[in-house]
């Protein structure tokens, strides 16, 4: 622990994390303006004055307020999406690892498909017949990346099944379960966090991506992504409006990104890449 | 070589069969494509949706739906658009040559830029110009390629106004949308042409080579880089789904005419074959990618023969 006060990623990747959970849980105290108040007057008014901090949109509304509060569905899609995959694929992972099968051979395919089905065409699929919304979008996300985590934790399954200690606490007599939960998944878990905290990084560059398509949040509903797709519209005239969210998206996924590299280096120095 | 070639393709023909059967089961879950065909004109009677069904032939079972869409693939035929009344692949073929074009230059912009800057980080490890090229990794992996696309845009068309800000018009409109997708791709691969050359590096062969009084640079080029290649080449590969994938975003950002943009347009308008049409060309050709990267590893590899 001594070690990660003094190493830059940790501190730089943990500051903004804070920063946005901090905005995200006191959003209504922090924002000067209300996110959804249209103000005429103020449209398109420039940045870096006392009552428009960081500018207003097309129709007057705070930026900052918007960005404040946009930290509350980037957060919300990020960390719902990837707890809905990592705890179903690790499930799973560690019944397929365990007790192959027909199981096993399922989830391999399905793992197949899923490497050579990018994202996004099977969120435009799903999101086409389904509608767009937030929830929907999380459960599209959980249910196109629940493998990835199975699969990792099926590997991992498969080589700590075979150690020593795994061994002979079966020649002791414990049971599948006692086997399976106390000293497989317990190992088991170390790269499920790291996948964990870079997937929080990865969804919320997609959720950003697919409500910027108009596939995502519902675009009454301030965040990053569709404040970013109204900005594409005025950048000939207010670059801010496409600017600041979008410097929001980068410094939260980088803050995700460090911390997730961080973790990996120190949980698991095999994983380096 | 011939058996790993023919296992090869019998599991890109299953992957593409999964995919083809999740995209057509998903689109048919959307409803009576004959109702979507009446919206915003008068209440349709049961007859004329009859009719409409038969035409379209959604009377039928599903499966024998499918086998009909996969015999017309094999054909080259994607059916029939709702919307515009005529064939999928006609579309999608006037579509494809932008879409290929965006993707292939991305691609090698980001090699171009990837493979040296990776060479120099692993040559100077720890240096100064190391850790610039792992920042430069870090923030490529966190910036959303639209946002990267806008401000391209806001910087050298609208402000410099060196280049046009969108839309097709000769090899000028080519260069932001490929620069975007370019910059990003390459951070990730420069990580990994780094860390893939570190390793090779180390390996005794390279060692022998260095003893036997061979330049730096000759070991560096002919020995080490071309077994680092081979997990680049792998990612490629594995990452061409997800290029295609950003291809997708970017081509909105920049109002390039892709298949991005033809499969965006088709579900605002439930124009469902067009959609499905799109997608599973898409898969094709990552399919496709996919199995000639497998097959381009005996070229770069003399230890691998495919036994």
């Amino acid at each position: 622990m001594k070690r990660a006060l003094t190493n830059p990623s940790f501190l730089l990747g943990a500051g903004i994390v804070l920063l946005v959970v901090a905005a995200a849980v006191f959003a209504p105290a922090l924002a000067p303006h209300q996110p959804t108040a249209a103000n005429l007057r103020a449209r398109l008014a420039a940045p870096f004055q006392p009552a428009y901090l960081l500018g207003a949109d097309a129709i007057g509304r705070d930026i900052l307020s918007r960005i404040i509060f946009g930290a509350r569905i980037s957060l919300v899609v990020g960390v719902a999406s990837v707890a809905i995959a990592a705890v179903i694929g690790t499930i799973i992972g560690l019944l397929a690892g365990y007790f192959g099968g027909v199981l096993d051979a399922v989830l391999m395919r399905l793992a197949d498909i899923q490497l050579a089905f990018p994202f996004i065409l099977l969120a435009i699929t799903v999101i086409a017949v389904i509608g767009p919304g937030l929830w929907k979008l999380i459960l599209v996300m959980a249910f196109a990346q629940w493998v990835q985590y199975a699969r990792i934790v099926r590997g991992q399954v498969l080589s700590i099944r075979e150690t020593d200690y795994v061994q002979a606490a079966a020649s002791l007599g414990a049971g599948h379960a006692r086997i399976v939960v106390r000293h497989i998944l317990l190992n088991a878990l170390t790269p499920v966090t790291v996948l964990a905290t870079l997937g929080i990084a990865n969804n919320i560059l997609l959720e950003a991506g697919l409500t910027f398509l108009g596939l995502g949040v519902d675009p009454t509903i301030p965040s990053w992504g569709g404040m970013l797709a109204d900005g594409r519209n005025y950048i000939e005239r207010a670059w801010w409006v496409s600017t600041f969210p979008g410097l929001a998206i980068t410094v939260t996924v980088l803050g995700f990104n460090l911390l997730g590299d961080w973790l990996r280096d120190t949980l698991d120095p095999r994983l380096q890449t | 070589m011939l058996r790993y070639l023919l296992r090869r393709l019998f599991q890109s023909i299953f992957v593409l069969i999964g995919i083809t059967l999740f995209v057509s089961f998903t689109i048919r879950l959307s409803g009576d494509p004959a109702v979507a065909m009446f919206q915003g004109a008068s209440a349709p009677t049961a007859e004329q949706l009859a009719t409409i069904r038969k035409q379209l032939g959604t009377d039928r079972p599903f499966l024998v739906q499918y086998g009909a869409f996969l015999a017309g693939l094999v054909h080259g035929d994607l059916g029939t658009s709702f919307r515009s009344g005529q064939a999928v692949s006609s579309a999608v073929a006037s579509r494809f040559p932008a879409t290929l074009a965006l993707a292939l230059t991305s691609l090698l912009l980001s090699l171009a830029l990837a493979i040296p800057l990776g060479v120099i980080a692993a040559r100077r490890r720890g240096s100064g110009s190391d850790l610039a090229i792992r920042v430069f990794s870090l923030l490529g992996l966190s910036f959303p390629n639209f946002w990267l696309g806008i401000m391209l845009i806001l910087i050298f068309a609208v402000k410099l106004r060196w280049l046009p800000p969108s839309g097709y018009s000769g090899p000028d409109s080519l260069v932001l949308p490929a620069l975007t997708l370019g910059l990003i791709l390459a951070s990730t691969t420069t990580r990994l042409v780094r860390s893939s050359l570190l390793d090779v590096l180390g390996e005794q062969y390279v060692t022998t080579a260095r003893s036997k009084g061979i330049g730096e640079q000759r070991v560096l080029y002919r020995h080490a880089l071309r077994t680092a290649l081979i997990p680049i080449v792998t990612y490629i590969g594995l990452q061409f789904g997800a290029l295609l994938g950003g291809v997708v975003i970017v081509e909105q950002v920049f109002a390039w005419p892709g298949l991005g943009s033809l499969a965006l347009n088709a579900i605002s308008f439930r124009d469902y074959p067009t959609l499905q049409g799109t997608i599973t060309v898409l898969a094709i050709f990552i399919a496709a990618i996919n199995l000639v990267v497998d097959l381009s590893y005996a070229l770069l590899d003399p230890r691998i023969r495919y036994a």
